[in-house]
Parts: structure tokens; sequence; C-alpha cells
């Protein structure tokens, strides 16, 4: 029965994929919309029963590829750490597919756009479902692909097509470890089965294998490996410069996709490995750090911003550096419960933005708006509880908070008490991006829902890039904030009195979210990561033996207890003097283009950078190939140089030298050619 | 088992010419061609149906005298050859249907041509006899060069003498070769050289040269692949599909049907050269097709990348690269295939293979924009398509032989991501903005039906493989099991010859 959560999704995207031009619009919405609810309804029951009830099942499907001794097949595995995911995924999922019945309600391709919607969900199903190492693949590229698809939507906007491209090249990058970590993890433990894998792993602690031509620690190979794929995914710093760009897409997509699921397939993979990453200490460190950094470069980043979704993307980039730096410090509860709380608050933020920009007609930059809070609401009121919820707000004395009180704080809590060098940098570097977010959020807030309405203002220059000396927030332009949800042809800001509450079935889903991201810290931290967690989890996070995950402790410095919320509160005093007591501070700051500004502004140029480094050199070596290396060398010296030669002998004009050149590149060319196979030989590398 | 269903397979394709001859009006031959590919397709699932995958040796055998002193008329299958019989039946239709309109000059010779070329590429997988197969390989070089120089394109003449250049060379070697097996062992006979004669250690390093000098540019693989992008661009789009589908397969099954069972030592001595080429064709040819502004010289010079995976994995001699090499070489047979029938669609439209010329037909093709993105995510080797099973497999041969073949190998797996997606994106993607394709029609019914079983199929072997590596898996293990016993009997001849030294 369980084996329907995953194939519901599937059956929907078929129907409205194939036949959604023959059933019509409003069915093809209908019947997906069901089919994920139907499905998130059995999560639901899968969640009681194997959460709570502490049962497992492994169910196979289908055999797959089978190969000599090597086999790997299609099957549902649902233990704790599956239906946790379940739960998000289906849940998040249904509400998106029914805000998208609102929100998408004037767009001809809707059959496609479901289709793809529920094709994801499927993937995602999936990746999170594998008993093995390659289903988790196929899930992994599944989602992938149905994020190019979605991020590409809107196939007439060449920035969405440009960057639906760059999320799948920049995560094939990532797959590039990913699937050297299977090669690996086959050739160690021949087989790819999760429970084989996972119960042989505590033998090969410390032991060597060659990889690469050098012998290496085999787990802490494995681990960076995968926690490359993890990378790529989750949009680590390095492999990050696709989530922001991919807010191209529509914003259901980004709300589904790009925050509260897929992203987080990373930190999914790093806590199912956990029996792994617990012997490969090395790995953990780099995993730490990474995450800690990330955590903090992209909130600087976020600080900034004037795209409404931007903003959040690369909030969700920090977050999930919380995240990895939780899996680091092998507090892998913590690392799970930031993820399910985030799914909640996040995927809120999301959509609510999504009713900010379908209430403005379209609009993202948050320099036109402001002041919103009388003509909306009640998105105001959603949006204000996803911040609370993502800032983290509580009272830490009585432990009573919003979601993200619990999830982040455990976070930092489990980074000091770490006490290792890597954590203690954990440590600082998301205390410290704990005041950033709050204050790139209430930034955001402020700017978005109170203050003047500024759509009005400046029409005329709106697109035209100037500004000019009287905008009173943030007036630097930029050439990506312009992107805006769906077909820019000229469109106006609407005036204050123009701007109306999306309807029902968009704010529905906001309710229901809303729950999630106020409570759901609150009636599950005992058992994600409280006194509840061992039999919650069920033998599933952390190493088999000796189970690596403790009952939070109690007795922390009383400063560590109240610093993240005495950041959270001076990053909001630092919003509210800015953007409500003084607006014309910003613009006179992003005015003046200080280095750090443009440094932030700039997202500290890493687009600039891989663009030099990589994009510019691969078309320029491939065309110098494909004219120099296949034209003059060897065309010129094979087929082309031949005939020539025999004309030249035929005429009777001997002009051998005219090849010189050529016979001397193909010289070399054959030279190298017959050196690296030497030196593999002789180097026993083969 | 009294049907000698081998040579029906092989020969009815010529009955079908004949018949043109007899009836040679357009319409009767194109109608003659389809009737009598589909027959010989169904023949050819028949003998599927008939094929015994326990078994791992060969098959339906047939066998008369033919030329005398041992060189006989001997056909047969087993796992590594069979599915490429059914591969070349099965898109043989598909070759006749997609050239039913686009071919209005001497329809009645190019449809004889195709028929006597399928006669010839099926005759190769079973002949199992040195000359039937040197014949037969060398043959069917014959009705694609008239493919290419009749029907093709402006530089037809150009490209068909490149063609013929290279594997002219490649051709007298092997011939060279087979000669001097055949005085070394006085048989020609393919089951008997597998299962008993033993070439010196030095015989077999020039043997591998010699058959390798073909086989190399068959595949085709690096440096020796100019032939084949220019080749694609001035062949007609049946022509191209032949060639990608099943010519270049041929390479592929030589060197396991020759090079590894019958030449153990040179083969493994020889394996890093090999390597060395398969990753710089993976990643140079990658490299290339990035930078292509045609069509098709885009995935001509992917498929050279995607042979490279096929010999990587044959090469390391390792249960999982040779099998996934034959899964490989299946799967691209039918997505490169299909991949040039989508050029086709729009070459016929708009006459040009130009990507500049194109940009946003999803906006009045999008059947066409489905299948399309079908075959561009199985060529990037998406898992759940057929694409991905064959790259795995190979790179996990490879892994297993040497990490680092497979590291640089799976940079083809960024690579080609990035020239698939970003044709696509070239060619199907954007707003319809040209004039020149405001009226372009999506597909019909025909070309619907040409398209949608390939993509069935991309998907179905990608999520189910089974039928597939059912069949070859007990002929990788024999052929894997035969190399391995002949390197240790080579080694033991080799040690006896150094002890017979030393007590001298």
């Amino acid at each position: 029965m369980y084996a329907a959560i995953v194939f519901f999704p599937l059956l929907g995207a078929a129907i409205a994929g194939l036949f959604g031009r023959v059933i019509g619009r409003r069915p093809s919405e209908l019947v997906t919309t069901a089919l994920l609810f139907a499905s998130a309804a059995l999560s639901v029951l899968a969640f009681n029963d194997v959460a709570i009830q502490g049962h497992k099942y492994i169910i196979p499907i289908l055999p797959w590829i089978h190969s000599g001794d090597f086999a790997a097949d299609w099957t549902v595995r649902i233990d704790t750490i599956t239906a946790v995911m379940l739960v998000v995924v289906t849940g998040v999922s249904s509400l998106v597919h029914l805000y998208s019945i609102g929100y998408m309600h004037e767009d001809p391709h809707r059959p496609r756009f479901f289709a793809y919607l529920s094709l994801f969900t499927f993937a995602m199903l999936m990746l999170v479902t594998a008993n093995n190492f390659l289903q988790l693949f196929f899930g992994w590229e599944g989602v992938g692909l149905a994020s190019y698809l979605l991020i590409g939507f809107w196939y007439t906007k060449p920035s969405a097509n440009a960057a639906a491209m760059k999320a799948f090249i920049v995560n094939r990058v990532g797959d590039f470890g990913f699937i050297l970590g299977i090669f690996g993890i086959w050739a160690v433990f021949h087989t790819l089965d999760f429970d084989a894998v996972f119960a042989a792993a505590p033998a090969l602690a410390g032991k060597q294998f060659i990889f690469a031509g050098h012998s290496m620690d085999i787990l802490t190979t494995i681990c960076l490996l995968l926690f490359v794929g993890a990378m790529g995914k989750s949009a680590q710093l390095g492999l990050h410069t696709w989530l922001p760009d991919a807010m191209e897409g529509p914003t259901p997509v980004s709300a589904l996709i790009h925050a509260a699921t897929m992203v987080t397939a990373g930190v999914f993979l790093v806590c199912r490995c956990s029996p792994l990453f617990e012997h490969a200490p090395a790995a953990r460190e780099f995993v730490t750090i990474v995450g800690a950094t990330t955590a903090f470069f992209a909130a600087s980043v976020g600080l900034f911003q004037n795209d409404i979704k931007r903003v959040i993307a690369y909030s969700t980039c920090s977050q999930l550096g919380y995240m990895f730096a939780a899996a680091g410090v092998s507090a892998y509860g913590a690392a799970m419960f930031h993820l399910f709380t985030h799914a909640f608050f996040k995927a809120l933020l999301f959509l609510s933005a999504g009713a900010v920009i379908h209430s403005m007609h379209h609009e993202q930059d948050m320099r036109k708006m402001g002041g919103l809070w009388k003509a909306i609401p009640f998105t105001w009121a959603m949006m204000l509880i996803g911040n609370l919820a993502l800032t983290g707000v509580g009272i830490p004395v009585l432990h009573v908070g919003l979601a993200g009180f619990y999830s982040k704080d455990s976070i930092i809590d489990a980074a000091y008490e770490a006490h290792s060098g890597v954590a203690t940098y954990a440590f600082v570097m998301t205390l410290l991006a704990a005041a950033m977010t709050s204050f790139y959020s209430w930034r955001q807030f402020l700017m978005t829902f109170h203050g003047r309405y500024r759509g009005q203002d400046h029409q005329h220059l709106s697109h035209s890039g100037s500004h000019t000396h009287d905008e009173p927030i943030d007036g630097a332009h930029d050439d990506q904030g312009h992107g805006h949800d769906a077909d820019d042809h000229g469109h106006h800001a609407p005036a204050l009195s123009e701007i109306h509450e999306s309807p029902k079935v968009m704010l529905v889903p906001l309710a229901l979210l809303a729950l999630g991201a106020v409570f759901a810290g609150m009636l599950f931290n005992a058992e994600f990561i409280g006194h509840e967690s061992r039999v919650f989890w069920n033998g599933t996070l952390g190493a088999i033996a000796g189970f690596g995950l403790e009952p939070q402790v109690e007795d922390f410095p009383a400063w560590v207890e109240v610093a993240p919320f005495v950041l959270t509160v001076i990053g909001f005093l630092i919003a509210f003097y800015y953007y409500i007591l003084h607006p014309a501070v910003p613009k006179r700051l992003a005015d003046r283009k200080g280095m750090l500004y443009l440094f932030l502004f700039n997202k500290w140029y890493f687009d600039e950078l891989y663009n030099f480094l990589f994009v510019r050199p691969a078309l320029w070596i491939g065309r110098f190939l494909w004219k120099r290396g296949d034209g003059t060398i060897i065309d010129g010296l094979g087929p082309d140089g031949v005939s020539a030669r025999v004309l030249d002998v035929a005429r009777g004009a001997a002009r051998l030298q005219t090849g010189y050149v050529y016979h001397y590149a193909l010289a070399m060319l054959l030279g190298v050619v017959a050196l690296a196979t030497w030196f593999m030989i002789s180097g026993g590398v083969l | 088992m009294s049907l000698p269903l081998l040579s029906l397979v092989t020969f009815v394709p010529l009955l079908g010419a004949l018949a043109i001859l007899v009836l040679p009006s357009a319409n009767a031959a194109r109608w003659i061609a389809l009737v009598t590919t589909v027959v010989v397709f169904a023949l050819s699932l028949l003998v599927w149906a008939q094929f015994d995958s326990h078994n791992s040796g060969f098959q339906l055998v047939e066998k008369l005298d033919w030329l005398g002193g041992g060189i006989s008329y001997h056909m047969g299958v087993d796992g590594i050859s069979m599915l490429f019989v059914v591969l070349t039946a099965g898109l043989m239709p598909l070759c006749i249907a997609a050239s039913w309109e686009s071919i209005q000059t001497r329809v009645a010779e190019y449809m004889i041509a195709f028929l006597v070329m399928e006669a010839m590429m099926i005759g190769v997988f079973c002949a199992l006899d040195l000359v039937l197969f040197y014949v037969l390989f060398e043959g069917g070089l014959i009705p694609m060069f008239l493919i290419i120089g009749i029907w093709g394109g402006k530089r037809r003449v150009y490209a068909s003498f490149k063609f013929f250049l290279y594997t002219f060379v490649g051709s007298v070697l092997m011939l060279l070769a087979i000669m001097s097996m055949y005085w070394y062992s006085g048989t020609t006979d393919i089951a008997v050289l597998l299962n008993g004669v033993h070439f010196p250690v030095a015989m077999q390093t020039w043997l591998w040269l010699a058959f390798f000098a073909s086989f190399a540019v068959k595949m085709p693989m690096w440096p020796v692949h100019t032939w084949l992008p220019d080749a694609h661009v001035e062949a007609p789009t049946a022509g191209s599909v032949i060639l990608a589908g099943i010519m270049l397969k041929m390479g592929g099954y030589g060197f396991l049907r020759f090079s590894l069972p019958m030449f153990p030592s040179a083969s493994e001595m020889f394996a890093p050269l090999v390597f060395t080429l398969s990753i710089v064709a993976i990643i140079y040819t990658s490299l290339v097709a990035l930078a292509q502004e045609d069509m098709k010289k885009l995935i001509a010079y992917s498929s050279v990348a995607h042979m490279g995976f096929v010999t990587m994995g044959i090469f390391s001699v390792t249960h999982q690269g040779v099998e996934g090499g034959i899964f490989q070489m299946l799967s691209h047979g039918v997505v490169s295939g299909a991949l040039f029938l989508c050029v086709g669609v729009v070459y016929d439209r708009l006459h040009t293979r130009e990507i500049a010329a194109y940009g946003g037909l999803v906006n009045r093709m999008p059947v066409y924009a489905a299948c399309f993105m079908v075959f561009t995510l199985a060529n990037v080797g998406l898992p759940g398509t057929s694409g991905f099973i064959g790259e795995f497999l190979t790179m996990l041969g490879a892994y297993l032989h040497n990490s680092w073949i497979a590291i640089f190998a799976a940079t083809g797996v960024i690579l080609s991501a990035a020239y698939a997606l970003f044709l696509y994106r070239r060619v199907i993607f954007g707003a319809l903005v040209k004039p020149s394709l405001q009226t372009i029609q999506d597909l019909s019914a025909r070309e619907i039906a040409i398209l949608a079983p390939l993509a069935v199929i991309t998907i179905l072997l990608g999520v189910y493989p089974k039928p597939v590596l059912d069949v070859t898996t007990p002929a990788v293990a024999k052929l894997i099991g035969d190399n391995k016993t002949a390197l240790l009997f080579d080694h033991a001849k080799r040690v006896a010859a150094v002890q017979k030294e030393t007590s001298k």
C-alpha cells in the first residue's frame, strides 16, 4: 500500500503530461492535485506506522540492473528518516499543487506545469524511498531534470532557459563526485544496498584503498565524494551559483523544489549515510566547514538583494548550510529537524512572496513595494509568521517558540557543544549568520509591507537602469534583480488601490503551512532531538553501534543560550532603523558603491569567476580543438594531406615542405598520447 | 531447428531488392522495401524468441561448405551478436519510413541500396567465418558510399572520399591479418579460432594492431574519427541513422569477437593505449561538440564521445565493463538513430541543419519538442533512460580496472549535459521569432509512428534492462572467463620459454 505514495504522483504526471491536452486544463489540475493529497494522506499513515510505532518496510518493486555480481533493484524502503521526508515532500507538494491552481490560473500551459510538478514529486519520493545508492541516484537525477524543466517552464524567456541549463550543469558537477562515490562503494563493499553497506562500514574505519593512484582512507574518500554530490544539489558554497538563478521559475516551484524539498536532498544524503560519516571524521570536518561557511556567505549576500525571491533564495542557501554544519558535528537529528521545520516556514515564505508578486501583478522588485500591509493583511500576517519562524523567535528561558527557534538554536548549541576547532568555527559562523538572517528577513519584510508605497514613484525609469536622487531605498540598479516572474513585457506596478488579496485557493495552503511553522518545533522537538529521539530514529541515524546522537544537554552557559536571541533582536533593530526610521541612508550607502557593498551585492563575484575560469575556456577550447585539432592537424595530415600530396606529386611539383608544420604537429600529438600511455604503464597506474 | 532462420534474416532483404528490380516505380519500391524490412524485423524477433539465453555458445548454427580449404558458409549468433541483428532489423523499417517523402530521386535505386546494406550488416553479425565476415564487413560499405555519394548533400563527394580513404587503410591491414591467421591455423572458422587456437604472443601483437586499424576507424576512435562528422553531415537522414546506429557498432563488435578472445595478451598489452584514446575521445570530442554550429555535426561528435565509453568498457575486461559496452552500443543505436531522425524532421521542413536557423520550435512543435527531449536526456545519460545503464556499467568496469580512467570518463557526464542541453536550448526553447519558422508544422502521423517506438524503447530499457542483460550475461561471462584462461595459457607458455632458455 505504501508503494502508492510514490506512484500516485507518477500516475498524475503521466495523465497530465500525456493526455493533458485531451482532458483539458482543469481536469489535469484536479487529477494531479487529488492524487498528491492521497499520497500525502498515506504518508501521514506511514509516518505514524513507521516513525511512531517503530515498524520498517522494504517493498521490492522490480529488478533493475543486474550485471555479473552487480545488482541494484527498484525498491520502496520506509524507515524513520524516509517517513519524515515523505511527510515533508508530499505535504508541501500537495499544498503547492493546490496553491498553483490559483497562482497559475492565467497560464495556458497548466497541464504541462502540473505534470512537471507531479513528476518532480515522484522523483523526490524515489530518492527518499531508495534502498540502494543507485535508486537514490535515479531520484537525484530525476529531481534535477524536473527542476530543469520547471525553471525553464516559461521557455520564451532567455533568462529562464539560461538558469535552467545552469542548474542542470552545476548539479552535474556535483554528480561527478556522487557517481565516483558510488563506484567506490561498490568496489569496496560489493553491494549498493544501504543496510549491507552500513553494516560493513565500522570494520573499514581507518582502512586504506587505492584511489586515483594514491592510498587513501576508504570511508573518508567515499564520504567526501558523496558530499560533493550533496554540495551540488543543496547549493553549498562553490556549487551554489545555480540556486539564485533558479528563481526564474514560477514561484510555487521555488517554494517546493528550491526551498522545501529538492535542495534538502543533500542533507538527506548525508544523514542517510551517517553510519558512513560517523567513521569518517575528516570528511565530517569538511562538511562542517562548508556548511558553516555557506551559512555565513549566503546570509551576507542576502543582505542587499532587491528581488524579493532572491532574498529568500539566499536565505535557503544559508539555512542549508546550517543543516550541514549540524550533520558535520554529528548532530544528525538536529539537521533533520531543521530540514523538517525549514520546509514549512520556507515554503510559507516563498508562497507568501508569491502571493505578494501575484497581487503586485508580477512585480518582484522590493524597491517598488512598501506599505502593502493595508492592502493585503492576510499575506502580511503569513509573511510575518514565516519570518518569526525563520529568525527563530522564542523565549529562551521557557523554551517556547516558533519552529526555527527549536531547530536552529539546537544547531548552534550542537556546534558549541562539540568543542572542536572546526565546531567552534561553525558556532561563530552560525551565530553571525543568525544576526544577518534577522537583518535580511526584516529588511525584506519592512521594504515590502511597511513604509511608503513606491510602486508608482519612478515607473518611467524602473527599466531604464537609472535612478532618481530622492529614491529612499537601496538604489543600485542591478541587471540580475529584474528577473520578473512572468513574461515581462513592460508591465507596470499597479496603484496601491488596485492591489488585492490573492484567491482563497492560494491563501488556504498558506494558512496550513503557517500552522506548521508555528507548531512543528513545539510538537516534534522531543522526537527529533529530545529525550525520545533514540526510539524515534530507531537506528537510522548515526553509527549503527554507539548511536552518535545524544539528547540535548540542558546546561549550557547562559550566554550561549541567549546569544542567538540577542543577535536576532540586533538584526531586527538595524533593519528597523535603516528601513523605517531613516530610509534615505541605505540609498546613500548603495550609491556610494563601497567595496564591501559591491562585493556582497555581486554575490562575491562567483558567477564572473566561473565564467572566466570554465564557461568561456570550454567553448574556446572546443572551437580550437575542432578547427585546429580536427581540421588542421588530423585532416591536414590525414585524408586531406594525403590527397594534396598525391596531387602535388602528380603535378610534378614536389612541394613536400608545405606539409611540414602539420607533420610536426601530428608527431607532437601522437607523442603526447604515447607518453601518457607509457607513463600509465610504467607508473603502475594501469 | 530445421528452418535456416539466420540465412533467412540475412537474405530476405536481397529478395526485396530483386523485387524492386522487377517493379522499379517509386511507390512500389517504397512499399516493397517497407514490407521486406518489416518481415525481416519479424524474423529477427523470431531469432530472439528461439534464442536460449542460458546458453553461452553459438546458436541457430548453419554450416555449409563454401570455398573449400576450410572456408565455409558458417552462421550463428551468441549473446553478444544476437541483439545487434535485432537492432539492425528494427532500425531498418524506420529508415525506410523516414525516407518516404524526403527521397524523391532514384527511389528504386535508393531502396535497393538500403536492402543490400541490410543484408550485409545482418550478415556481419551472424558470420562465423573470417572470410565471410570480411566480405560482408567491407561489402556493407559500398551501398553506404553510394547513399552518401548520390543522395547526399553539397560536399558529398568529399565526404564519401574521406570515408573511403580511412576505411580502406584499415581494411587492407585487416585482410592481411586474416590471411596470416589462416596460414597459421589452417582455418578461418571463427568458432574454431575461439576455442582452441592460441596465437603466439608476438604474432598476437601484429594481428591485434591490424584488426585495431580497421575497428578503430569504424568505431570511430580518436584520432581517426574525422570522417564521421563529414559523412553524417552529407548523408541523407536514413543514412546517418544506419551509420550511427549500426555501422559504428561493427567496430565494437569486432573488438569483442576478435581482439579480446583471440589476442588476449595483445589486448592486455594495448589496453592502456585504448584507455588513453577513449578518454581523449570522451573529453576532446565533447568539447568539440560544444562548439558546433551544425546539428548533425554536434550529434556526430557526441557519438564519438559515447563510443569512447564503449571501448573503455570493453578493454577493462570486467563483466560490467564489457556488458555495459554492449548495452551502450545497443542503446546508442536507438538513441543516436532517433536524434538523427529528429534532425531529419526539421531538415525536411527547412532544408538547413544550422542551429542558428532554429529557435523556439516548442511553440509550434510541442510533440516534437517532447520526443527530442527524451532522446536528449538519453544522450546525456540520465538514469531511467537506456543511455544511463551503458554509461554507468562501462564507467564502473573502468573504475574496477583503475579509478583514474573512471575519473576522467566521468567528466564526460558534465560535458555531455552541457553540449546536449545547449543544443536543445538553441533549437527548441526561446521565442519563435524567425520568419521562416512561423508556419512550421508539428510531427505528422508518419513521423510520430517513427519516433514514438524509439522513445518507448529508450525509457523501457532504462527502467527495465533485464531482457537485454539476460541475453548478454552468459556470453559476456564466457568471454571474460575464456580471456582469463587464455591469458594464463600465454603466461605459462612464456614462463616455459624462459625456463627452457635458462636450462640451456
